[in-house]
This record gives structure tokens, C-alpha cells and sequence, in this order.
């Protein structure tokens, strides 16, 4: 059976982690992959810099759900500069697929990344002058 | 039991990526998309480049001279495979993309004014969509849209109101998604009786049952070869000549001139006015080998097959829970395709599944993004037969199926 789906990505498929809404949220960034439909939507709430909490809510194909589910998962606790070293590399070995070779299905995955970088990269500028410009 | 008017075994030896020596050869079910191409047409295009290589209508040596002929003798092939009335009416184009657009343009730009109506229909693939909204955004012209019912078939209920005003029907003979075959010619005949042209899509048609241009009574036809056993980048635009004649060119360069000044050209006549540069010249050669290929079995053979194919097809995915496929039910109005969806799982994860198992299919939304919003569905999966296709390759695609269920379920 193909090696994309093991039973981690199934597991997060069926039962995802940190899946809902934040009301109130700091960011909330939805990205949408028009080629399939896919869609994430990627909640966070911040604290000194710092994620304290997250979801993510949308629909689509196992591996861009899975990558969200356990990509959250990582989020908890993480300063934003650690957002910004946070790449495709890291996401790819976080979630163990060998999509190297497949991109139609690397765009699943980095689904989530994509969310998260735009929406963090957007709060980052709004924000830009409360905190380097006092 | 499925009986073939032709021996579906010998025909798959004609082709040699069915005959690569693999553990699990692949079960291609992707051939709405591109099909698989025979001995005879790869040796065409290889013997033109190791044999008869050079430039048409131009040199006065005897390879250049030899490369016309086979070049136009191309062109012949094709006019005889589609019923051409002369084999001038037929232009060699990249593909069905290219051929919509030479219309659109160089008939759109002198014909469509502002409110004027291009009427197409709901399931068309983008490349009958978006080069009419191009020249109507330059003309002022509006597109309409015929529906669909929820069995994937056109509502013709009200055709006389959405007639009003059209200059043009651009209509697919067959749906890409869906299957459905479309009543090509009681709509150009209504078309017709208002004034309108009426160009068809036939990419999904000409390579599966037998097209005659003058019986659908149409005036436009646009296919591409690579979707019948042909090589890519060469398509056809056939257009009835006095309408073609009366058309400005669509390129303009070297080819489709008669003379040239600085200042400006007069143009040659079709079908080279359309045929600007050089042409795809050994593609359009295999192309011919292709229609002779093609014309050899039969295309009522082809058809009489593929109809007995997308019977098995359907029937089969019946046996599977959650399967849900969209078009018309087994019928002379359904070819040999289906797309479907499976509850709870994605089109994408289930194309990858069936890969995983050797079974080729397409998954998204197929380039028919109106009629997939029309069908609430983001996307689908889309199994489609040829020729060669046997029952074994729908079985197979069926215990995929299996696996994805068992994986998901």
C-alpha cells in the first residue's frame, strides 16, 4: 500500500488534532488550493511573541488535513522568529512523506505551512509598530 | 460478456507502452486526458525525422517537396476521417485550445458587437469557455450559458429564449466530466434558424465514434490528436470555406502571406492563412497515421466497443458503496467514461491510492470548473476507456476502489 498513507495520516485524518475555531484570534489566515478545493484555515492566538494557542478548521484530501493537524501540534509554544526558520524542510520530515517527486501533492501538504507563514508574516507587519517603533 | 467487433489483445500489442515489462503494468484510465499511441504512429513521426526532415512549401529540392506531400497528404487523411467537403478545410492547429481561439478571434473580432449573445452550456472545459470570454470582453459580446439537468444532460426546455440574440453556439459534442453525449445537430439546426454559427468541440468525440461534419450540419469542428492515438502539439480546426475564406488571419508570419510590403501583406488563401510559420509537420503526419490507424478499425467498431465498456464500467461501480458518479445513465448518450466521487474521501487521496495500485486516473476538477460547481462537488476522480481498454483495467480499477475503502472506511 502506498507509503502516503500510514497510519499517522490516517489517524490524524480521522481524529485531527487542535481542529476549530478561535474567537477571539490574532491571526486567522484561510488558504485555498483551487486545483482540488482544498482548504485550511489556521487560528492563532499570541502571547509575548509567542503561539499560546491554535486551530485549524477546513476541508480537503487526507495529507493536506493530516499536515494541519499534526503541524498545530508543533505550533503550541513556538516564538514567531522560530515561525520564520520553520520551512518545508522541517514540515516534510515532521510528517514523513516522501513527496519529493510529487508535487501536485507537496501543494497538500503545505497547505497549512502557507497559512501559517501569511498569516504570521501579516500580523508581524500590523503589528511592526507597536513593537519596534515605541 | 463484453464481444469487441476487433481483437482488443491484438490492438494492445499495437502499443507498446502496454507492452513495457513492468511486475504490474498499468491500467491506463486516463485517456479523456491523452491517449496511448500505436507502433504505426510513432514509427510516422520517427521515419519523417530520420527520412523525409525539411521545410514544407518552400524548398525546391526533392525532401522539401517530399515533406509537402506527406504534409498534405495529412491533411486529406483527416478531411476524409472527418467528411470534409474539401480537404482545404481543414488547419492544422496545436490543439483543440488553439483551433477555439483561431474562431474566436478571427471570426469573433469582425462579427460579435456589443450584446451580441455567444451561447455555450454549463459543462464546457475551459477551452471552450475562456477564449469566448476574451473576444467578449474586446467585442462587448456577453456569454449565456445552457444548464444541466441532474442526470448531466442539457436543458433544452427553454433553448428558443436562450437562442435570443446568439451569434454563436460553442457547444462540446461530448463532456469531458460527464460523458453525456450532446444533440449536436437538432442545436445547430435551431442555431442555424436564428442566424448563428455553431462551432462544436470535438475533442472528446473524434476519437471515439464516427464525426461527419456535413451530417452534424455544424460549422466549426475543433479536435486534437493527441487524444486519438495521434502525438501532442498537432490539432485541427475544420471550417466550412466560405466562412473561412471570409475570415482575417488569426497569426500573422511567414506562410499564410501572398505578398509583403513594409507597410502591409495580402494574406494566402486557407488553409495556409492560418498557418502562420512552420507547421507542426511530423506530428501532422503521424496524425495521419493515426486516422488511417484509426479508419482501418473502424470508428462504428470503436464506438460499438467503448458503448459495451461504459456499460461494464458503470455496472461496477455500482457494486461499490459510496461511489457516486454524475452523467446520464448507460445509454447512446453516454460514452465510455465516468466521473465520481466516494463519500468521505478525497479525489486526490483516491487517485493516489489507485496509482499505488496501478490504475491511472484523473482527479480534480478535469478543466470544468463551472459544471463541477454546478455538480457541488470541489472535484472528482474521472476514470476514462479507449480502445485498448479491457475489462480487466476497469476490474482492476474497481479493486483499487476496495483499497481505498478499506484505508478510509
Amino acid at each position: 500500500m502506498s507509503d502516503m498513507y500510514r497510519d499517522l495520516i490516517l489517524e490524524h485524518h480521522r481524529y485531527p488534532h487542535n481542529f476549530g475555531t478561535l474567537d477571539p484570534h490574532d491571526v486567522s489566515q484561510e488558504e485555498h488550493n483551487p486545483l482540488c478545493g482544498d482548504r485550511i484555515r489556521l487560528d492563532l492566538r499570541i502571547v509575548d511573541n509567542k503561539i499560546s494557542e491554535v486551530a485549524f478548521s477546513g476541508k480537503g484530501c487526507a495529507v493536506s488535513q493530516a499536515a494541519a493537524s499534526m503541524l498545530t501540534d508543533e505550533l503550541i509554544g513556538m516564538d514567531l522568529d522560530q515561525v520564520r526558520q520553520y520551512g518545508k524542510a522541517e514540515l516534510l520530515e515532521l510528517i514523513g512523506l516522501p513527496l519529493d517527486k510529487n508535487p501536485v501533492r507537496l501543494k497538500c501538504a503545505l497547505l497549512s505551512l502557507k497559512a501559517l507563514k501569511v498569516g504570521v508574516y501579516r500580523y508581524l507587519g500590523q503589528n511592526i509598530e507597536t513593537d519596534e517603533l515605541d | 460478456m463484453i464481444k469487441a467487433p476487433f481483437d482488443v489483445a491484438t490492438i494492445r500489442s499495437q502499443f507498446p507502452i502496454l507492452q513495457l515489462p513492468s511486475e504490474r503494468p498499468v491500467a491506463f484510465l486516463d485517456n479523456a486526458s491523452s491517449s496511448q499511441k500505436p507502433e504505426a504512429v510513432i514509427a510516422a513521426l520517427e521515419n519523417y525525422y530520420r527520412t523525409t526532415n525539411a521545410n514544407v512549401h518552400r524548398g525546391v529540392y526533392q525532401l522539401s517537396e517530399q515533406a509537402t506531400f506527406e504534409f498534405e497528404r495529412a491533411r486529406g487523411r483527416v478531411a476524409l476521417f472527418i467528411n470534409a467537403a474539401h480537404h482545404r478545410e481543414v488547419i492544422f492547429t496545436r490543439n483543440t485550445t488553439e483551433a477555439i481561439n483561431l474562431v474566436a478571434n478571427a471570426w469573433g473580432a469582425g462579427n460579435l458587437r456589443a450584446g451580441d449573445v455567444i451561447l455555450v452550456s454549463q459543462m464546457e472545459h475551459h477551452s471552450n469557455l475562456v477564449p469566448w470570454q476574451l473576444i467578449a470582453q474586446r467585442t462587448g459580446a456577453v456569454l449565456r450559458a445552457i444548464p444541466i439537468d441532474s442526470q448531466g444532460r442539457l436543458v433544452l426546455d427553454d433553448i428558443d429564449t436562450l437562442l435570443q440574440g446568439v451569434k454563436m453556439l460553442a457547444i462540446t459534442h461530448q463532456s469531458n466530466v460527464l460523458g453525456t453525449i450532446n444533440p449536436v445537430t437538432d442545436l445547430a439546426r435551431k442555431a442555424h434558424a436564428v442566424g448563428a454559427l455553431v462551432l462544436v468541440d470535438g475533442a472528446q468525440s473524434v476519437p471515439h465514434m464516427p464525426v461527419d461534419v456535413q451530417a452534424l450540419e455544424i460549422d466549426f469542428l475543433a479536435f486534437s490528436g493527441h487524444k486519438m492515438v495521434g502525438p501532442t502539439g498537432v490539432g485541427v480546426l475544420w471550417g466550412r470555406k466560405a466562412l473561412l475564406d471570409a475570415m482575417p488571419p488569426f497569426l500573422g508570419g511567414g506562410s499564410m502571406i501572398k505578398t509583403v510590403t513594409i507597410e502591409s501583406s495580402t494574406y494566402a488563401d486557407v488553409p495556409a492563412r492560418f498557418e502562420a510559420g512552420t507547421p507542426m509537420i511530423g506530428e501532422a503526419i503521424a496524425l495521419g497515421a493515426a486516422v488511417t490507424y484509426l479508419m482501418d478499425i473502424g470508428m462504428a467498431n470503436i464506438a460499438a466497443y467503448e458503448h459495451q465498456l461504459s456499460a461494464y464500467l458503470i455496472e461496477r461501480l455500482d457494486e461499490v458503496d459510496g461511489v457516486t458518479w454524475y452523467g446520464p445513465p448507460v445509454g447512446a448518450d453516454r460514452g465510455a467514461m465516468a466521473a465520481f466521487s466516494m463519500t468521505g474521501v478525497h479525489p486526490h487521496d483516491i487517485a493516489q491510492i489507485l496509482d499505488s495500485e496501478g490504475v491511472a486516473v484523473r482527479a480534480g476538477h478535469h478543466c470544468t470548473q463551472p459544471l463541477h460547481a454546478a455538480l457541488d462537488v470541489p472535484s472528482s476522480v474521472r476514470a476514462s476507456c479507449y480502445l485498448y481498454t479491457n475489462t480487466h483495467d476497469i476490474d482492476r480499477l474497481v479493486h483499487g476502489l476496495s483499497k481505498v475503502k478499506q484505508l478510509f472506511g
